[in-house]
């Protein structure tokens, strides 16, 4: 068994996602703190519990905290707030996949399974990215 | 030199990496099953948003669970936490110098922000 071809130095698809890894970590800390404060500032007149707080923090959409003791939820439904979860659906979906391809690839290095192999991630990684979107766009 | 991949898994079992090492299984393992469970969770709201689905509902039931929640929250806020690490050592090498105090950094900041979702999780779980 010979050991993974690794890519020429230079700006290729592997360095490309190497520094959107970093880039995505930090732009969803981004969006999350955002979400963290709007949350703070949505849930002040009741004291709303932590787990309501957190929902939004990880994906500010208002049927994310459908059951939650909110009093008035419309100054957070408009296109702000959809593209904040756009961004986090981007980031992490996109975050995520990659994740599997580099854990994958590290396993599969040659022959007909690693095409197969990408084949397979990226049909995954449109699929979910093209429901979540969906979701956000209907919600 | 090409490095050597055929090592049995007993050998590999020796390797001491210390810290570095189990963060990166941990951080590696974190990451696959949040791909996993997140990914449905993203299929069940898509299933139950627009059907009204009982298998979104039975998904969404299992993710809601708070053992579940404490499992998942663990990894989340690891990965979390890991991956801001591994990033400020990457795009800051200056700092390698320091990457063993970094982990002890990490479990630093991971011990009050888990202990908070800890606290939260179980109280909803016993209905205070």
């Amino acid at each position: 068994m010979s050991s993974r071809t690794v890519a020429k130095r230079g700006f290729n698809l592997d360095y490309m996602m190497w520094l959107f890894m970093r880039l995505s970590a930090l732009g969803l800390y981004l969006v999350g703190l955002i979400g963290l404060t709007a949350a703070f500032i949505m849930g002040a007149r009741t004291q709303t519990d932590i787990s309501t707080v957190v929902r939004w923090m990880f994906f500010p959409n208002p049927s994310h905290v459908v059951s939650s003791d909110i009093v008035n939820l419309d100054g957070f439904i408009n296109s702000f707030w959809q593209v904040m979860q756009m961004l986090a659906v981007f980031f992490g979906v996109t975050h995520g996949i990659n994740g599997l391809r580099i854990v994958v690839e590290d396993f599969i290095s040659s022959g007909w399974g690693r095409p197969l192999w990408r084949g397979f991630i990226f049909i995954t990684w449109l699929f979910i990215l093209l429901v979540a979107v969906y979701v956000v766009l209907a919600s | 030199m090409a490095l050597n991949r055929k090592v049995s898994f007993f050998t590999g079992l020796k390797y001491q990496g210390g810290g570095p090492m189990w963060a990166w299984i941990l951080h590696r393992l974190s990451g696959l099953a949040m791909v996993f469970f997140v990914g449905s969770h993203i299929i069940a709201g898509f299933l139950t948003q627009q059907f009204g689905s009982d298998v979104g509902i039975a998904i969404n039931t299992v993710y809601e669970n708070w053992i579940f929640q404490l499992v998942l929250f663990f990894l989340v806020i690891f990965h979390a936490i890991n991956g801001l690490r591994v990033t400020i050592l990457d795009l800051w090498p200056a700092l390698l110098e320091h990457q063993r105090e970094a982990i002890w950094l990490q479990w630093l900041a991971f011990i009050p922000l888990y202990g908070l979702i800890l606290f939260a999780v179980i109280k909803s779980a016993l209905g205070m």
